[in-house]
């Protein structure tokens, strides 16, 4: 099977896995997960052998595997869609495919798959355990959540979103994918609408990216009508390119490359939750734990950063669109870093600290730094996917917990119930720790290290003090909390009972903890700067070769310079320090000092957005347009013709016709009538003859006139 | 079968109206004899539709199986029929939702054969718009259109109906009044209805000309007006559209179908049939007016759809909102006419109104199957109901996908298209456009939301008020409309290929 | 052919009339039968002159003439043209179902139809007929006027002796001094017409063929057309004379106003149409302007006044002073379109307004009430009645597909021709037609029924039936094939034009 052939399969799998479940295993729970697994299992075949052929070809950056179908007829042209493998999708293929595989086979063991069915369970809930017999005494175990099948369904529709996206090889179909993957979002986000806070969740997650996406398809149009076309390789070609660069847009004094640029930037903002659309994303934790959470935290985001690292060429024409981005990126780290300190919950601490990576991210776009940027995407990919399946384990141990003792009111997520579960779930730990110290930066051997030095070279190479020191601050911060919720969740002793009978999860949970937390690790080592110290190039610079590849002039990598590097060895050792130094002996909230209600309650962002968007929206759907400008004004209108006509009608016939016509042509006539009539009245008693009579007398009267007429 | 080839359009336009003549022969209360009848009625139009559709050169300009016969020779206006790409795509519409709008009506029992056969008198109304070739048989059908569907309303409405009805006929006929008027005044100044006459002679007209003691451009800007205000009421356009919420939120459920699915691409078809090669000074000259309205449309339609606690009022404002796309892109050909942004507008205009009736007709039926079964339509009413109904539940968020226009399925391809061709030629208003984008995601949601998620309302759950899941029948009207959405949002090709060619020839 | 049809079709209903006089008071069903097999007969006949008349051939056909006062060169000229061979036809239909709505069963808790003294009614209602078909195809004027007048005076009788209680006396009075003091003014200027041409050819002759190239000056046809178009005009409900005809329509009992509306108004106009334009050519093309202002004003202002009646008789008493108008603006627009859709609307006003009072009157029968808030729910008694009504509907609302659209379209463009404000004016009239149509339908039809209606109404009898039917063949038939009359009336038409020396 040719490449190409192969590329065009790589997404079809859990699109079918998804149909196939919907509408005819659903029934079946072993069938569907059976199905759905065995489809991500194929992808990921398909994707594994698609990476090691790209890896075989010389200068794939200028051949890529490409191939395309006509698809929309547009006057005497066609749009065309198609796939398309170049280094950068190679590089992305390749973790999505793993990501995806180990959130499928989490997933088994997450649902409980082999429980029993609850006692009162109910489809739209989160499953509450089942009470079983076990020689001689009852005790209660985990339930098998009730709509097993139908969330194998959505993960597989969400894969096909995902694979979509990454092999396209036009906006359009990545567009596709990206739109589907926000359904899915909304789907998984919502996936126990019978919780209100889920529901709303979804919709918030949902109606925050669409914010972005119509910008999107305004970019996309943009686009489209200035190049004629949507295909990357067509757009990214000298001559579009520099047009692009000339042609003045008109807003904001950008040139049409800079404003298309920043058009599909806000797309990327909503979807990879930067600032001021990231308030979607903590929320979105109220999917199933930790499944949805780790699908909109390390797979869908990453596209929206994948999306603006695809059109890094466009974007990097136009100065200003780069300056925003940059500061939107780093803007959004520390913004986001400083919110995760304050949080309680296990998730929305990793929640937040993804936002914060992506703002990573987003900023070494922003200056330039192609390479890094896909680099920390990558790793950032394994580890924080290893994290928040780890924090999964974990309030799955906890809830076992709570299981046993009964006790329903202690919160599974708040790490301030937990602590000492290194003795209890030690696979968990151990990987936890990995994927905490990667996110942290912990300098050389993890891969977190690797990818956020780079960030920090470039931004000091390229000199932007400004965006360094953002980082900076924002690494220590991250490291911070990384390791608060370490010692907080895993270290010291267990706070409470549930914490006592937290029990580690089975092997379909930790087997891809162990392969993640793998890649954690040794992804780092591909992409070591070749002038690091002792280091550098005993291992080449595969990933700067590889992906550098992508751009048409391959970017060279900035010379090495110690304080980048010193400070990235500062921030992670020491913030890591400082979190253990804090937190090794709290065991509240209350003696935490660093619970500031404002960072707590996120900036009041959520609150503010209610009263400048939400409700205002409201009022005006409501109020405004329904009431007032549709019933009251449009249709007042309409209501007057009616009546009008009534009035005018009856003014016609009271005023005019009965007094004026009639009484002039006829009421000369209806006196005459009436005297008429009393003489008449004697007659129309009587009997036929005498009407025969009248006639006979008009008769001659009419004669005579006649007559009269005719001799005069 | 000869015959059937000769006469293939006159087949399938009097077909279903003759169908229903030869019900009213047939024995009193045979409930199911009458719908039976009435479905294979309609599936004959649609089997010969498929027929026609089959044998259309897309290629070939001009309009294809055309028949003549002679109806009013003494006014010069003869029953000319003819189709092209952009009619046989509206044919196929109509004949293909009319069936599943019968099948779906099979659960009424009250007075069951007027009521079928004023179906078939509707489909006959409204094909005969899409096949005139005349223009005085464009207004025949359009006027005899509105007959049945206000019986319709005002028999099987609901308790609105009397108002809904009489507003919907007489909004619409005082709207027609206009067009009636400029019908009139072309067959005086020609003395022929014939349209393809009438494009060559109307246009040829010298612009300075005296005409009925006023300048020809006057005239012209006038009976444009005409027009337009006609089929703006029709699709509808803001400020003109407060009729339908009323018309479809009282109309029984297939009613609402029809009205929803094909009565109101008759005013958008009337724009691309009659308004844009009648009028393209003019169209151009005013296509910033056109474009507002359409704005207005999409935004005001989404703003009003997201207000409404009615859940079938809550779809009957999205078909403002849709049917706004439909406009907006006219004008931006009406704009650009004859450039490659013009024909993209255009292939978006049409394919979207052919979307919109899988996807509305879809909608409606949807909110009839519950209401059928809860006899509410109120939003605060339900809630939580997917895991009473699941399939019910899954349909439902496939269909409103499609009209909240998810990439994959039909509605992103026309919304995208008309965006694309409308962008570089009225950049400001597809912009503003945008935010009605964006709330029709906000008032799908919040239909899904209120209907199928949050805390079960315990009321349905048990009792003599337990909510039944969908059935058979209702499954299998929701069926072809479901495989055309996916298959048209997957492959567009197969039905723009003939749009497009359509819209290259046409304009 | 020398069957003398038109004669026969004529004097039909007059001898039926006497047979029916002669046939003893309490034979109530021997009476309605004579009755009905003579309008049987003269249906068929004009039924069939209708269809026989040859088109290619044009002009007046059957043509009879019997002298009957040579010295003053009267005499007994029939003959139909392509205008008044459907109104021949239109008198027919009337006819019938006039007839058969009348007829009256004889189970008394239902009034319907003519329970008292049928004999003398019937033979009235054949007097008028008679009259009526003799202005149609006469082609002499003084047995035009002649025939007008003795269709005129039996409403009077009619309306006094069998009419609605309250204002019968008034109407007929009403009727007949409007209709007497019209008909005298036009008899002035037919006699002035009469004599001037016989300065002018040195021939007495009321033969209105010679009459047609007398030669009338400009000045004189001036002065003359006024007189004797309103004149005639009055009888066709013009705008301002018009009050008489909804008085005359509450009053009259349903066969009457059946007639009434139907035919007797068309005679109006038809006369007005014969002697005024057709005789009096150049005072036409003088004084158009002034028949199409009245004209006007009558489309608008009866919609207007239908639309606030209560009563269903003075509804659509001033509906047809509204489509009558049309009819009158159809004949001032003098050229083709227009004089054509004037024809048409005659015809298919006649049929529809018949069919709306041959139902109004099953309803009065059954509720003895014709208020329209008074009513309701009459669909699920009488079913076939709320069809026929709705049809009735759909044409006076120019309903595409019924004959109503066939006929104010022309109508419409001929005005488009002269003067498009009146055009634009006066397609007001449609919507507010449709409302009043539409309300009315819904309230009298579909409404709730009052509880003191419940139980007292039946349905239609098999008679009614056959009559509405037969009404809503013609309004279908001639509204999906226009064919079936226009090129007849054409024919007609291009004779008119040919005097009015345009086109």
């Amino acid at each position: 099977m040719t490449t190409e052939t192969l590329i065009w399969l790589i997404p079809l799998p859990p699109a079918l896995a998804f149909f196939l479940i919907v509408l005819f295993t659903n029934k079946s729970k072993a069938l569907s997960h059976t199905i759905a697994v065995g489809a991500a299992l194929l992808s990921w075949l398909g994707s594994m052998i698609v990476f090691v052929r790209a890896l075989g070809v010389e200068h794939l950056g200028e051949h890529p595997f490409e191939s395309s179908i006509n698809w929309l007829p547009t006057g005497d042209t066609w749009l065309k869609i198609g796939v398309l493998v170049d280094p950068l999708t190679a590089a992305v293929l390749f973790f999505v495919a793993w990501t995806v595989l180990m959130i499928f086979l989490y997933s088994v063991g997450y649902h409980n798959f082999g429980q029993p069915a609850g006692d009162h369970d109910h489809a739209g809930l989160p499953p509450h355990g089942a009470t079983i017999e076990e020689h001689g005494h009852k005790h209660v175990v985990p339930s098998i959540e009730p709509m097993y099948s139908r969330f194998f369904a959505f993960i597989g529709l969400f894969a096909f979103g995902m694979f979509t996206l990454v092999v396209s090889d036009n906006l359009l179909t990545l567009f596709v994918g990206w739109e589907i993957m926000g359904l899915c979002s909304y789907l998984l986000i919502g996936f126990w609408y019978g919780k209100p806070s889920a529901r709303n969740a979804a919709v918030k997650a949902f109606m925050t990216t669409r914010v972005g996406d119509v910008f999107m398809l305004l970019g996309i149009a943009y686009l489209y009508s200035a190049t004629g076309t949507l295909s990357f390789r067509e757009i990214f070609t000298e001559e579009v390119l520099h047009t692009l660069a000339t042609i003045p847009s008109g807003v904001l004094g950008l040139s049409a490359a800079g404003l298309i640029g920043l058009l599909l930037f806000i797309g990327t903002v909503g979807k990879s939750a930067q600032f001021p659309l990231h308030v979607w994303l903590p929320d979105a934790m109220e999917g199933p734990t930790p499944v949805s959470a780790m699908i909109h935290a390390a797979t869908m985001v990453s596209a929206g950063v994948y999306m603006v690292i695809r059109m890094f060429p466009i974007i990097s024409l136009d100065e200003k669109t780069m300056a925003i981005v940059a500061f939107v990126g780093a803007f959004t780290a520390l913004f986001a870093a400083t919110i995760a300190v304050a949080q309680n919950d296990i998730k929305r601490v990793l929640a937040y600290s993804t936002i914060s990576q992506l703002g990573f991210m987003i900023a070494a776009l922003g200056i330039g730094a192609y390479v890094a940027a896909v680099f920390h995407l990558i790793t950032h990919a394994f580890f924080k996917a290893l994290l928040f399946l780890g924090s999964g384990s974990v309030i799955h141990g906890m809830e076992h917990g709570v299981l046993h003792t009964g006790n329903h009111k202690v919160d599974p997520q708040d790490m301030f119930n937990m602590g000492g579960l290194r003795k209890k779930m030690p696979i968990t730990f151990w990987t936890f720790l990995i994927g905490g110290f990667a996110l942290s930066g912990f300098p050389i051997i993890t891969a977190g290290f690797w990818s956020k030095d780079e960030i920090l070279a470039d931004a000091f190479g390229h000199g932007h003090i400004f965006v360094f020191a953002t980082l900076a601050i924002a690494a220590f911060m991250t490291a911070f909390y990384t390791m608060r919720q370490i010692t907080l969740t895993f270290l010291g002793e267990p706070r409470t009972k549930e914490a006592e009978h937290a029990q580690e999860t089975p092997w379909t949970m930790t087997t891809p903890l162990v392969i993640l937390a793998f890649f954690a690790v040794t992804y780092g080592w591909v992409g070591i700067p070749e002038h690091f110290p002792l280091l550098g190039g005993l291992v080449p610079n595969w990933l700067h070769e590889f992906v550098g590849g992508t751009l048409a002039e391959h970017p060279e990598a900035v010379e090495f310079s110690p304080w980048p590097l010193i400070t990235s060895f500062v921030v992670a050792l020491g913030g890591l320090f400082a979190g253990w130094l804090v937190y090794r002996n709290i065991n509240s909230p209350a003696e935490d000092k660093l619970q500031i209600s404002f960072l707590k309650n996120k900036y009041y962002f959520d609150e503010i957005y209610d009263y400048i968007f939400v409700k205002p929206a409201i009022w005006v759907s409501e109020v405004l347009v329904s009431a007032w400008m549709d019933k009251g004004f449009i249709d007042g209108i309409l209501h007057i013709f009616g009546p009008a006509t009534g009035g005018l009608g009856s003014f016609i016939r009271n005023k005019f016709d009965l007094p004026v016509v009639n009484r002039f042509f006829g009421d000369g006539t209806a006196d005459v009538t009436y005297w008429f009539g009393g003489k008449l009245r004697a007659v129309q008693t009587g009997r036929i003859q005498q009407y025969l009579m009248f006639a006979l007398v008009v008769f001659i009267a009419v004669g005579a006139a006649l007559y009269f007429f005719l001799l005069a | 079968m000869n015959f059937i080839s000769t006469h293939l359009l006159s087949t399938i336009l009097f077909f279903p109206m003759l169908s229903a003549v030869v019900m009213m022969f047939l024995p009193k209360d045979e409930n199911k004899l009458f719908r039976w009848f009435a479905f294979v009625a309609s599936l004959v139009p649609f089997a010969l539709t498929l027929v026609a559709w089959f044998q259309f050169k897309s290629s070939q300009p001009g309009f294809q199986f055309q028949e003549t016969y002679v109806w009013y020779e003494a006014i010069g206006s003869s029953l000319h029929l003819g189709v092209d790409g952009l009619s046989l795509t509206m044919v196929l519409l109509t004949t293909f939702l009319t069936p599943l709008a019968i099948l779906a009506s099979f659960s009424i029992s009250d007075r069951v054969k007027p009521y079928m056969m004023l179906f078939l008198f509707l489909e006959t109304g409204m094909l005969g718009v899409f096949m005139a070739l005349d223009l005085l048989i464009f207004f025949v059908f359009w006027e005899v259109g509105l007959v049945p569907m206000y019986f319709l309303i005002n028999q099987w409405g609901s308790a609105n109906k009397d108002y809904a009805s009489l507003k919907f006929m007489i909004y619409t006929m005082g709207g027609s009044l206009g067009l009636l008027l400029a019908v009139q005044m072309l067959g005086v100044l020609f003395g022929t209805y014939d349209l393809v006459t009438l494009y060559e002679r109307w246009n040829s007209l010298e612009p300075g000309a005296i005409l009925l003691g006023m300048s020809v451009h006057t005239v012209k800007t006038i009976a444009f007006w005409a027009f337009v205000i006609a089929f703006a009421i029709k699709v509808p356009l803001w400020p003109f559209h407060t009729w339908l919420p009323d018309a479809h939120t009282e109309a029984p459920t297939a009613g609402s179908m029809l009205l929803a699915g094909v009565l109101l691409k008759l005013g958008a078809y009337g724009f691309l049939r009659l308004v844009l090669p009648l009028y393209p000074a003019e169209a151009k000259m005013f296509a910033g007016a056109l474009a507002l309205l359409a704005t207005a449309a999409i935004v005001f339609g989404a703003f009003g759809s997201f207000g409404q606690t009615d859940f079938k009022r809550l779809v009957a404002y999205s078909s403002v909102n849709h049917m706004g796309f439909v406009v907006l892109g006219i004008a931006a050909a009406a704009y650009s006419i004859g450039t490659q942004d013009a024909t993209i507008a255009l292939n978006g205009a049409i394919l979207q109104m052919f979307n919109h009736g899988l996807s509305a007709a879809g909608m409606f039926f949807l909110v009839g199957v519950i209401y059928e079964r809860t006899h509410t339509r109120n939003l605060e009413e339900f809630g939580g109901l997917f895991p009473l109904v699941p399939v019910y539940g899954g349909i439902l968020i496939f269909t409103s996908m499609a009209s909240l226009g998810l990439p994959g399925l039909n509605g992103f391809v026309s919304e995208f298209l008309v965006v694309r061709g409308a962008f570089p030629v009225l950049t400001a208003y597809t912009a503003i456009s945008m935010l009605g984008l964006l709330f029709t995601g906000a008032y799908i949601l919040k239909g899904i939301k209120k209907v199928l998620h949050g805390p079960m309302n315990e009321h349905w759950a048990h009792g003599e008020h337990k909510l039944t899941e969908i059935n058979f029948r209702e499954i299998m009207v929701m069926v072809p409309l479901m495989a055309l959405i996916l298959w048209i949002g997957i492959y567009p090709a197969w039905i723009l290929d003939v749009i497009n060619k359509a819209v290259v020839m046409l304009f | 052919m020398n069957f003398p049809v038109l004669s026969v079709i004529t004097f039909t209903p007059m001898v039926a009339a006497l047979i029916i006089l002669m046939l003893p008071a309490q034979r109530k069903n021997e009476a309605r039968g004579v009755a009905l097999a003579a309008a049987t007969f003269a249906l068929i006949l004009s039924f069939w002159v209708y269809l026989t008349y040859d088109q290619a051939a044009a002009g007046y056909q059957f043509i009879e003439k019997y002298s009957w006062l040579p010295a003053l060169g009267i005499s007994l000229h029939f003959g139909v043209d392509g205008i008044s061979a459907p109104l021949v036809l239109l008198t027919g239909v009337v006819m019938f179902t006039g007839v058969l709505i009348s007829w009256g069963d004889d189970d008394k808790h239902v009034m319907a139809g003519i329970q008292d003294r049928p004999r003398e009614f019937f033979a009235f209602l054949f007097l008028l007929a008679g009259g009526v078909f003799g202005v149609f195809v006469s082609l002499d004027l003084f047995m035009l006027f002649f025939f007008y007048e003795i269709a005129v005076f039996p409403m009077y009788l009619l309306i006094a002796i069998w009419g609605w209680i309250q204002t019968r006396e008034y109407a007929a009075m009403k009727l007949t001094l409007y209709l007497f003091i019209g008909s005298v003014v036009s008899l002035v200027g037919v006699l002035a017409m009469y004599w001037l041409q016989y300065k002018n050819t040195g021939v007495l002759s009321f033969d209105m063929i010679l009459m047609e190239n007398a030669g009338f000056s400009q000045t004189f046809q001036n002065i003359w057309f006024l007189p004797v178009f309103l004149g005639f005009a009055v009888l066709g409900g013009i705008w301002p004379f018009h009050n008489w005809s909804p008085d005359g329509h509450v009053a009259a009992p349903t066969a009457v106003s059946m007639f009434h509306a139907g035919v007797l108004m068309k005679l109006g106009a038809f006369a007005a149409l014969r002697v005024g334009i057709m005789l009096l050519p150049q005072g036409a093309h003088t004084w158009s302007w002034l028949i199409m202002l009245f004209a006007g004003i009558a489309v608008v202002y009866g919609a207007y006044i239908a639309f606030v009646q209560e009563d269903m008789k003075y509804m659509i008493g001033f509906s047809s002073v509204s489509h009558m108008g049309l009819v009158m603006l159809g004949m001032s627009t003098l050229n083709r379109n227009g004089i054509m859709g004037a024809g048409i609307q005659m015809f298919s006003h006649g049929v529809m307004t018949a069919l709306f009072f041959a139902i109004t009157g099953m309803i009065y029968d059954r509720s003895h009430t014709r208020q329209i808030p008074e009513l309701g729910g009459m669909s699920k008694i009488m079913p076939f009645a709320t069809i026929g009504f709705i049809i009735g509907g759909l044409v006076s609302m120019g309903m595409p597909f019924f004959s109503g659209f066939v006929a104010e379209f022309p109508i419409f463009m001929g005005v488009w021709e002269v003067q498009w404000l009146v055009a634009v004016i006066a397609s007001i009239s449609i919507v507010i037609t449709a409302a009043y149509i539409m309300r009315n339908i819904r309230q009298v039809f579909f409404g709730a029924m009052p509880e003191k209606l419940e139980g007292h109404i039946t349905d239609v009898t098999v008679l009614d039936k056959v009559a509405i039917t037969t009404l809503c063949l013609f309004m279908i038939v001639i509204g999906l094939f226009p064919s079936f009359m226009v090129p007849l009336i054409e024919t007609g038409v291009e004779n008119v034009l040919r005097l009015l020396g345009g086109s």
